[in-house]
């Protein structure tokens, strides 16, 4: 059996729900978040790297270094803002963010 | 073979995925990001993309996690209060993540490829005996896209200084040095010329 591009779009989109799943199943732990929405930016560099692939156009594997990128400058920024939070309440749950409600 | 190996990353991937979004304690969930990550990077090098599976490993196993596990073991959580209400929202999270991956399964069933392809091909992939992966990447890299790379640079570099601005705190209790209070002190608060007679002493 041969594997096709549907595979490897299937695992994606799998991932891509399990790192939706975990926004929900985590909402408390902001932690926990980010590391979902990282497992959600791997499923779109999946899908990348996949299509890149099989049409044989190397212009998804550049994208994947931009995806890449971003998604390191989103960590570090995300985990320095948890970091700042943290200092000033001592806590990271996300019902106590509320500071800017209104 | 090639089969066997995507189902063994492929498994191996969502099993680790499934496992970073249920673990208990946060250090288990940074733990199987990594696992995840290097599962698909095994996909990548699969599908002949070898340097962005390289890339991956070093950028996210090598900076990205490690960042989160320094972060998990710094923060003082408790994992336990962390999880209350996990059994209630189960089903509904669960429901919205099934009618998503219906959605995009749905997409999977119904999609073609556009008979005009080799026309909007961008960049196309030279044949692997005449240039690796890597140098063709380059070569399109640093050609085609060097402003969008350069623009990268830039969202690190703001990245970088953001960061460091957020976690910077003035501490009280620790002596630094003002090198531009050190520079611009008047020489008549440094040196003291006196006259000693002789005898006599200070």
């Amino acid at each position: 059996m041969t594997i096709g591009l549907t595979h490897y779009l299937t695992v994606a989109a799998i991932l891509f729900t399990l790192g939706v799943f975990g926004i929900f199943l985590n909402r408390k732990n902001v932690i926990i978040i980010l590391m979902s929405i990282e497992l959600m930016l791997l499923a779109v560099n999946i899908n990348f790297v996949a299509f890149s692939a099989y049409l044989h156009d190397l212009v998804g594997q550049i994208f994947v270094m931009f995806v890449l990128t971003v998604a390191a400058a989103e960590a570090a920024i995300g985990l320095a803002i948890l970091v700042a939070f943290f200092r000033n309440r001592g806590s990271i749950e996300v019902e106590d963010i509320n500071a800017m409600k209104g | 073979m090639t089969a066997f190996v995507f189902y063994l990353f492929a498994a191996l991937a969502i099993a680790s995925g499934a496992m970073v979004v249920t673990a208990r304690n946060p250090v288990h969930s940074v733990l199987f990001l990594i696992l995840t990550f290097f599962n698909v990077a095994g996909l990548f090098i699969l599908l002949g993309a070898e340097f962005v599976a390289m890339i991956m490993v070093i950028v996210y196993v090598g900076a990205v996690a490690v960042l989160f596990l320094f972060v998990v073991m710094m923060l003082d959580i408790h994992a336990v209060t962390m999880r209350e209400g996990f059994l209630k929202i189960l089903p509904m999270g669960a429901a919205v993540a099934l009618v998503l991956f219906a959605e995009m399964s749905l997409v999977f069933a119904t999609w073609m490829m556009a008979p005009d392809l080799d026309a909007v091909r961008a960049a196309a992939e030279p044949p692997l005996t005449e240039m690796s992966n890597t140098e063709a990447i380059g070569s399109v890299l640093y050609t085609d896209y060097i402003y969008l790379f350069q623009m990268a640079g830039i969202v690190l570099l703001i990245g970088m200084i953001g960061s460091i601005m957020l976690t910077m705190r003035a501490r009280v209790g620790v002596k630094r040095q003002n090198p531009h209070e050190q520079a611009t002190r008047p020489i008549s608060d440094c040196i003291e010329i006196k006259k000693v007679a002789t005898g006599k002493g200070v």
